[in-house]
């Protein structure tokens, strides 16, 4: 018998681990020995190379209520089988088991600096959340599609257990992670355009190297009624801190942003407040912080009641080089704050 | 109009009693530089060094890297209305010291210049490493304004190179290459014009079109021979891998490879410049002006080069966006800030019309580069560089840095063989 | 709603209610005037602001005047 090349634990659901359905759907994380459900075809796909080791198995309810703790869990069960690949589901239209398989591959990845593999379907929502950090491979929507889906992770799992190189998506059949890696090509750059615009005026195929981003669009929120009675907020990513960057937001590239409480201060001042954003001049800024956050124009409209109130806490981070993914999350988290303090619109400045 | 390039080619640099060219070596009298470099009286004290191709030598801070050349017959002279007489140069003959060049180093800004490695995994990611460097290396007096430190480098640069230049006067060329827009018979050929845009952000951040400021200007026409012969400089020192230096404007790959399809499958019919300015009115008039002249002299295809990153990739968008919206194709050439993983959004703006797209690589790439045996310069200022951050200069004078600080490593003018792709 | 000198940017990443800023590095002031009027000049662009967030938009809409 030829020797095992690599070994593998496989991540399922509830009910793909055939434990139970929703009604089981809030069991926690466990581990079985050995492989069981879509685990057997994948494993036949293996063949005599790889060998899945362990299985996990945990409950998709109770996977979501708590994302974090329970990736944890699943990679402090997988770290004794000191596996060569992870791989997840797949998961197909189900949204909280695409979020459990992301989430597992991602935890396992970074903690345990194991390669991972899931597979799901183009609409599943845990698709833009996880494809960055983890390979995802295309299947049906359905689990009906578990017959083409099992070879094409089969394949994918090999070549992470082989330690052979992944190319380039279309070629390897994986979901574009939108990670841009250089490349030294035969040709120049001006070649290369020159090329491009007789294929593109001979209506000819030709392959742009960048892909123009699809932003996401947000419908817009009703307007407000009544300003008398309103509260509103001011956010900017114009870097306007406390003297001293008390919080430390970073220049470029921001890792967090910060809340500050501005009750009672009518106007920002030099000597209270600066700016700690590196992409601009900040000799006006830090002359006059109101010039990118504009408190005092604020507060004087809310003394002669054209707004009711001024919320009594700003948050800002800064806009320079900050990744769209950390500039998500910080909007969806400053939202959720201010709409739990009952804040009814905000002014967002930029640099 | 036609012009005819000759091409000397210079194998080596050294130091000698003339400057002279012997036998393909360019021999500089050290002295002569030095004093043609201090008649500017802004200036305090000037050196030159020499590097050569394969040399462990680390070159940094640069401002300009410039290509000595000089006009034999023609009107006007090299970088007119700047150093040169004014004349409308690109017709007669140019001598071209090929394989050398000028580069002004000595820290300006300290967050806008760059570096060259001779040798090294650095060096293929600059076309500097390839050709005998003349380095410039420049003092200014105490408490010079910046405005006019950025202005005495950059002429002393462009004199100096000009007087490089005129060792080749007199100099048999090695090969002659002609550029002559003849009139193209084959009207099926398609009509392919270029839309340069020129950084005009400001102090530091400035070109020059026969020395008259970029900013200042509507997009107008050029002859692409009037570029070959310095009619546009540099004044600029946005991040070294996608500045635009002298060299780099002198030797413009697009215009050398419209000219070398002309007549065999397109029709090259000029040249567009237009700037990159700092409001949004600006933005919308240069965009609107150029894709007009575009729409004017007839084109059916563009290629658009970009300058610098950010802000100006809004020009870039609104140019594709108008021309296309002419019934004319474009092809954009650009880099990209996708971040150090890779992973983030490579332009701050993007218009669907952009279908098509040269990328020329990640500028946020980090690189480790060995420690030199040579510096020309000095090295402290790589952690202040854009590209570089705390910790970028290793114990023992190794580097950990962005190829953003190289000399030309994402030329948006499509100089280099570096791209990326989408993983 | 933002407040942003690079209208096109704004608009390309989706917001929905813009007013023009004046300038990158301050975009509520203007350094170039005298105390009272930068301070005017501030005062208005909030007011602008404030009427964006009470008027109905249907799609993404910057407010010039």
């Amino acid at each position: 018998m030829a020797e095992k090349k690599y070994r593998v634990v496989h991540y399922l659901n509830q009910f793909f681990a055939q434990i139970g359905g929703e009604a089981k759907a809030d069991i926690p994380p466990f581990t079985k020995e050995g492989v069981v459900g879509p685990g057997i075809p994948l494993q036949q796909a293996l063949g005599e190379e790889g060998e899945i080791v362990a299985t996990v198995v945990c409950g998709d309810d109770y996977f979501a209520e708590n994302i974090e703790t329970a990736a944890e869990k699943v990679a402090e069960s997988v770290s004794p089988y000191k596996p060569d690949v992870f791989v997840a589901g797949p998961a197909f239209t189900a949204g909280r088991y695409g979020i459990a398989c992301g989430a597992s591959c991602a935890a396992v990845g970074k903690k345990l600096g194991i390669p991972a593999v899931t597979g799901m379907y183009e609409e599943n929502p845990a698709l833009d959340l996880y494809r960055k950090e983890v390979y995802i491979i295309p299947t049906a929507n359905s689990v009906r599609g578990m017959k083409e889906a099992i070879p094409k992770m089969a394949s994918f799992v090999r070549k992470l257990g082989l330690k052979q190189e992944i190319g380039l998506p279309q070629e390897e059949g994986y979901f574009p992670r939108g990670i841009r890696v250089n490349q030294f090509v035969s040709r120049t750059g001006a070649e290369r355009a020159v090329d491009m615009l007789l294929a593109k005026l001979k209506g000819e195929p030709f392959q742009t190297e960048y892909s123009m981003p699809t932003f996401e669009r947000v419908p817009p929120s009703p307007a407000i009624s009544d300003l008398r009675s309103a509260t509103i907020a001011l956010v900017t990513s114009g870097g306007i801190v406390p003297l001293g960057n008390p919080d430390r937001i970073e220049a470029a590239s921001a890792s967090k942003f910060a809340e500050y409480n501005i009750a009672g201060v009518d106007n920002l001042t030099p000597d209270a407040y600066q700016t700690c954003h590196g992409g601009y001049d900040p000799t006006y800024a830090n002359e006059d912080p109101d010039r990118v956050l504009p408190l005092d124009a604020m507060r004087a409209l809310e003394k002669d009641g054209t707004i009711g109130k001024l919320y009594d806490r700003y948050y800002v981070t800064v806009g320079n080089a900050t990744s769209v993914a950390n500039a998500q999350a910080f909007g969806k988290a400053i939202a959720e704050k201010l709409k739990a303090a009952g804040v009814d619109g905000v002014i967002l400045t930029s640099t | 109009m036609g012009l005819e390039l000759g091409i000397i080619k210079i194998k080596d640099v050294q130091f000698g009693e003339e400057t002279v060219i012997k036998d393909g070596t360019l021999y500089v009298n050290k002295e002569e530089l030095i004093a043609l470099a201090l008649q500017d009286d802004r200036l305090s004290a000037a050196d030159v060094e020499l590097a050569r191709p394969g040399e462990k030598v680390r070159i940094i801070p640069v401002k300009d890297v410039i290509e000595p050349r000089v006009k034999v017959s023609g009107s006007g002279e090299i970088f007119p209305g700047v150093v040169g007489k004014m004349g409308t140069v690109g017709s007669g003959r140019t001598n071209v010291l090929r394989g050398t060049a000028l580069a002004t180093v000595g820290q300006i800004v300290g967050f806008q210049e760059g570096f060259i490695d001779m040798t090294g995994p650095g060096a293929q990611y600059s076309p500097f490493s390839e050709i005998n460097i003349v380095a410039l290396i420049l003092h200014p007096i105490d408490r010079l304004a910046p405005h006019a430190h950025e202005e005495a480098v950059r002429l002393a640069g462009l004199r100096v190179a000009a007087y490089l230049g005129k060792a080749g006067k007199d100099i048999a060329p090695d090969e002659l290459e002609v550029y002559e827009l003849s009139p193209v018979s084959d009207t099926t050929l398609p009509r392919v014009a270029y839309v340069y845009t020129l950084l005009s952000e400001g102090l530091l951040h400035d070109t020059y079109l026969y020395g008259a400021d970029a900013k200042k200007l509507l997009p107008t026409l050029v002859h692409p021979n009037e570029v070959m012969d310095g009619a546009i400089v540099s004044g600029n020192c946005v991040s070294a891998c996608d500045k635009h230096t002298t060299y780099h404007h002198l030797n413009n790959p697009v215009i050398k490879e419209l000219y070398r399809r002309h007549g065999k499958d397109l029709n090259f019919i000029g040249v567009v410049t237009s700037n990159l300015n700092v409001t949004l009115a600006d933005k919308e008039r240069s965009s609107e002006y150029a894709s007009k002249l575009v729409k004017l002299i007839g084109a059916e295809g563009a290629i658009v080069t970009e300058e610098g990153f950010g802000n100006p990739d809004t020009d870039l968008m609104m140019l594709c966006k108008k021309i296309e919206e002419y019934g004319i194709r474009t092809v954009l050439i650009t880099d990209e800030y996708a971040g150090r993983d890779g992973g983030s959004q490579s332009l701050a703006d993007a218009v669907p019309q952009a279908d098509a797209v040269v990328s020329v690589g990640n500028a946020n790439e980090v690189i480790t580069l060995p420690a030199m045996k040579r510096i020309i310069g000095d090295l402290k200022p790589a952690e202040v560089i854009a590209g570089g951050f705390v910790g970028s200069v290793t114990a023992g004078g190794g580097l950990n840095i962005e190829i953003q600080g190289i000399m030309g490593a994402t030329c948006q003018l499509g100089f280099g063989k570096l791209t990326a792709r989408g993983y | 709603m933002h407040v942003a000198t690079i209208v096109p940017i704004s608009l390309t990443v989706g917001a929905n209610r813009i007013v023009p800023a004046v300038a990158i590095p301050y975009p509520l002031g203007n350094p170039a005037l005298p105390e009272d009027e930068e301070k005017e000049l501030r005062l208005n662009l909030v007011k602008k602001a404030l009427r964006a967030l009470q008027t109905e938009v249907e799609k993404q809409t910057v407010f010039e005047k």
